[in-house]
């Protein structure tokens, strides 16, 4: 069957067993809990990815993105009582604004300067949050917790089973929207951009508008991932917020596999199930597990699980062919 | 008037480490066109190093040679042994190859010494600077800076095998073809840059007090520093830590409060940037089309 | 006379592509070969595989010992001198530089001032040039200063890619000049790689021509030369 039709079974299949798998007897609500928290990095990470692994674009600060979205949501619910689905499109639309402000001056950095002033932003984030002039809007330190919404029309699930299925739902369509995306004109602009980024413009590519774009939508699916994550987590503080945050994201999206759409989720497994793993191995040093992790999969993977899986398959697919 | 100057000089003996590790991050980047993120949390593992040396009872200064020495090996050893399977990598793999270097330092560190802050000696403690302007350490610091940056402009400009590492770095093909064996000269420029950097986290250790993550900050002002001065100029990378130094220090005390100084330095070099973007003295970057 | 480089069904890849399929040639100690053909015949990348600079199969022997797959640097320490496509001059470093790395491998130092002396009476012109920055010099001078630094690594062989590349008439017919002397004057064995055929078989003892990766033809330049065929069909002169 074509290419396509066989990409739309796969991800129906996913989608199906996505919905399927907090009914399972046994999954408790921890798990369920956990599940959602891939769901939330995995459109965090199909955001960077759009910018740095389709586009190019150097991103040490996406931290501060999802920063953004956590905070707007948490504001919006604990001060003005706002309800929570009102929060994603609303930080979505903040995020996009941001990140596209910050894409304009970005256009002129390349490379170690772009991941400078990334880096730098998402460094101040935690500062600012953490300042006294905004402190009756964000909490200062000790940030704003917000009260776990219930299911609606009393359906007869739990919290955090219902907090899964909404952000699978919006995952969802972000995930088709960026696919479409990045399927057509757009999307082959956007990698003509990464890799041919002189000729780009030569090509009728107005790239200085693509760029700041790209930055303004990778910002806003990590803002929505941010408002999303809030709301699960229940709590936002600006030490939630560090660079590790930003650099969890790159891990994730290199990891997972640069420039592609299932590496998303691939990352997002690796980034919320990894620590766990690392510190069952090692107590003491369990970040230095993950360290070593990550050095020996760059070594032997370097196109991320969704490259390597690609090439076992390529592989598979030419012994059976020979065969 | 006082605290002008105080602030000042105090800025650059700030500038000095910021400097330090700058040259650290120029002298690799130079040769391998790679931004060691693990700069700083290395130079701290070496500070750790020359602390438990001197736990154990070991004189200063040997310790601080000792430290050197060791931190040296190291860079050596982390090029040869993992870093030289990645010399084909792209850019992104090599950054998470050097975050996991960066997360490996910073955990094994807090696993062997935990993460309670320690204090680490100043050897410049008694010095008399017979002026209340200038503190002994902060003096010690500039003084140590300009040794080593001399001594490492007096290697690469007149010695051979600083010529063949320079020659390395710029043509690696052209000087495989004069025998250089650049597989090494990589290392030895990792090693150097560890040693430089171990320096950079001694003399700051008695200032910010030592625990894995003193670093993380002077990290991000050693490369702001870097960049600020032009990534491929060392001299420019050395103006810059020390631009940088009595700016934030200026800028904390005069204009903003210490909150934020982090937050507004970074936004001036950000701004640097945009208008200069191969800093203030690199060299702009011709592309051929 | 013993071959100092012997080259038998060599083999070159650079990735999946192979570029050679099947080279032979032979070079006698003093002797000048030269190796020519049309642009990418593969006469670049058969002095890449005696570098060890490309992938290779087949054999390679220098002086009687292998060297497939040995390293750029350790083939080089063997006493073999490549003047690279484009010079190889270290643009950001001075002449003085440039010349004093060629004897970076030199074990004995007290030769290096006398292979100084030595170069400079070949290329007097590099010697007032001496702090200048290699990469302002004019492209004759650079084509000097890159055989000049490989004579100072005192090679028994020296590979020389296209050293009329890009260069005057009169400085072209200089350089060969010299290129003869220091065949002649320091025993150096020559592999010359050049797209302007009349020149290098005025040069050259031997020749061998290369077509798609493969040697078509050869034998001596004398013969070579004055055959009008072989001149139209493979050289297009």
């Amino acid at each position: 069957m074509a290419g396509i039709q066989k990409n739309i079974l796969w991800a129906g299949i996913v989608v199906v067993l996505a919905v399927i798998l907090p009914l399972i007897p046994g999954v408790s609500d921890y798990r369920v809990f956990q599940l959602t928290l891939v769901l939330v990095y995995a459109i965090a990470l199909l955001g960077l990815n759009v910018l740095t692994g389709f586009n190019g674009q150097f991103s040490l600060g996406h931290g501060a993105f999802y920063a953004v979205g956590a905070y707007v949501a948490a504001i919006m619910m604990d001060k003005w009582d706002m309800p929570y689905y009102s929060t994603v499109p609303v930080a979505a639309i903040v995020c996009l604004v941001v990140g596209f402000l910050f894409g304009l001056p970005a256009l002129r950095l390349e490379g170690h300067y772009l991941a400078l002033a990334t880096f730098a932003l998402a460094l101040a984030v935690p500062q600012m949050l953490k300042h006294k002039s905004i402190e009756e809007w964000t909490g200062g330190v000790q940030g704003i917790v917000i009260i776990k919404p219930d299911p609606p029309f009393g359906l007869p699930i739990s919290q955090d089973q219902w907090l899964y299925y909404f952000t699978l739902f919006v995952a969802v369509i972000l995930f088709v929207c960026a696919w479409n995306l990045l399927r057509g004109r757009t999307g082959r602009a956007l990698v003509a951009i990464r890799d041919y980024h002189m000729a780009a413009d030569t090509m009728g590519v107005n790239s200085a508008l693509y760029k700041s774009l790209t930055f303004g939508v990778s910002a806003m699916y990590t803002g929505i991932a941010g408002a999303l994550g809030a709301i699960a987590i229940q709590f936002v503080a600006p030490d939630s917020f560090t660079i590790l945050l930003s650099i969890t994201l790159l891990v994730g999206v290199v990891i997972g596999g640069l420039a592609s759409i299932p590496g998303a989720i691939f990352g997002a497994l690796f980034v919320v199930y990894t620590p766990n793993i690392a510190s069952d191995i090692s107590k003491a040093a369990p970040w230095a597990i993950y360290g070593i992790f990550l050095i020996v999969f760059m070594y032997l993977m370097p196109t991320g699980i969704w490259g390597g899986l690609r090439r076992l398959a390529a592989l598979i697919a030419s012994r059976r062919g020979s065969a | 008037m006082d605290l002008f100057i105080q602030q000042v000089t105090s800025g650059l003996a700030n500038g000095a480490i910021y400097a330090s590790v700058a040259l650290a991050l120029v002298m690799i980047y130079t040769a391998t066109e790679h931004i060691n993120f693990a700069q700083g949390e290395m130079a701290m593992f070496s500070c750790y190093v020359a602390w438990q040396l001197i736990d154990w009872g070991t004189p200063y200064w040997i310790a601080f040679f000792a430290a050197i020495a060791i931190s040296f090996a190291g860079g050596v050893t982390i090029e040869r042994v993992i870093l030289r399977r990645f010399h084909n990598a792209p850019v992104l793999s090599l950054i998470i190859v050097f975050i996991g270097l960066l997360v490996i330092f910073n955990s094994v560190a807090g696993w062997i010494w935990s993460f309670i802050i320690k204090e680490f000696p100043s050897p410049f403690r008694n010095l008399d600077t017979g002026t209340t302007l200038v503190g002994p350490h902060d003096l010690g610091v500039v003084a140590i800076t300009l040794v080593i940056l001399t001594a490492l402009f007096l290697f690469f400009r007149f010695t051979p095998l600083g010529l063949a590492m320079r020659a390395a770095a710029q043509n690696p093909v052209s000087a495989k073809l004069v025998g250089v064996r650049v597989g090494w000269m990589l290392a030895l420029g990792w090693g150097l840059a560890a040693a430089v950097g171990a320096v950079a986290g001694m003399m700051v250790a008695p200032i910010v007090f030592l625990d894995p993550n003193m670093m993380a900050g002077i990290l991000l002002y050693g490369f702001a520093s870097a960049l600020l001065g032009g990534i491929t100029n060392p001299g420019g990378a050395v103006l810059g830590g020390f631009i940088l130094g009595v700016l934030e220090n200026l800028v904390g005390t005069y204009l903003i409060g210490n909150d934020l100084k982090l937050t507004v330095a970074l936004v001036i070099v950000v701004s640097v940037l945009i208008f200069k973007p191969s800093g203030l003295f690199g060299k702009v970057r011709v592309k051929r089309v | 006379m013993a071959a100092l480089l012997e080259v038998k069904g060599l083999q070159a890849y650079y990735g999946q592509t192979q570029a050679l399929h099947d080279v032979s040639f032979e070079l006698e100690e003093g002797g000048i070969t030269t190796l020519l053909g049309a642009n990418g015949a593969g006469k670049t990348t058969t002095l890449r595989a005696v570098c060890g600079m490309v992938r290779t199969g087949g054999e390679i022997n220098l002086g009687g010992k292998r060297i497939n797959g040995v390293a750029t640097e350790e083939i080089v320490r063997m006493g073999v001198a490549h003047v690279p496509e484009g010079r190889g001059t270290f643009v950001n470093l001075s002449v003085e530089e440039n010349l004093k790395l060629g004897s970076f491998v030199q074990r004995d130092k007290s030769r290096v001032q006398r292979d100084l002396d030595l170069v400079f009476n070949y290329f007097p012109r590099l010697k007032e040039r001496l702090q200048q920055q290699a990469g302002t010099l004019s492209g004759g001078e650079q084509q000097m200063l890159a055989i000049a630094r490989a004579l100072m690594l005192a090679p028994r062989l020296m590979l020389l890619d296209e050293p009329s590349f890009g260069l005057a008439p009169l400085v072209v017919q200089e350089i060969f000049r010299i290129m003869k002397r220091i065949n002649e004057e320091e025993k150096v064995s020559m592999l010359l790689v050049e797209q302007n055929a009349a020149l290098a078989l005025n040069l050259a003892d031997h020749a061998y021509v290369l077509e798609t990766g493969n040697v078509v033809m050869s034998g001596p330049a004398s013969v070579v030369k004055d055959d009008e065929g072989i001149r139209r069909s493979y050289l297009g002169y």
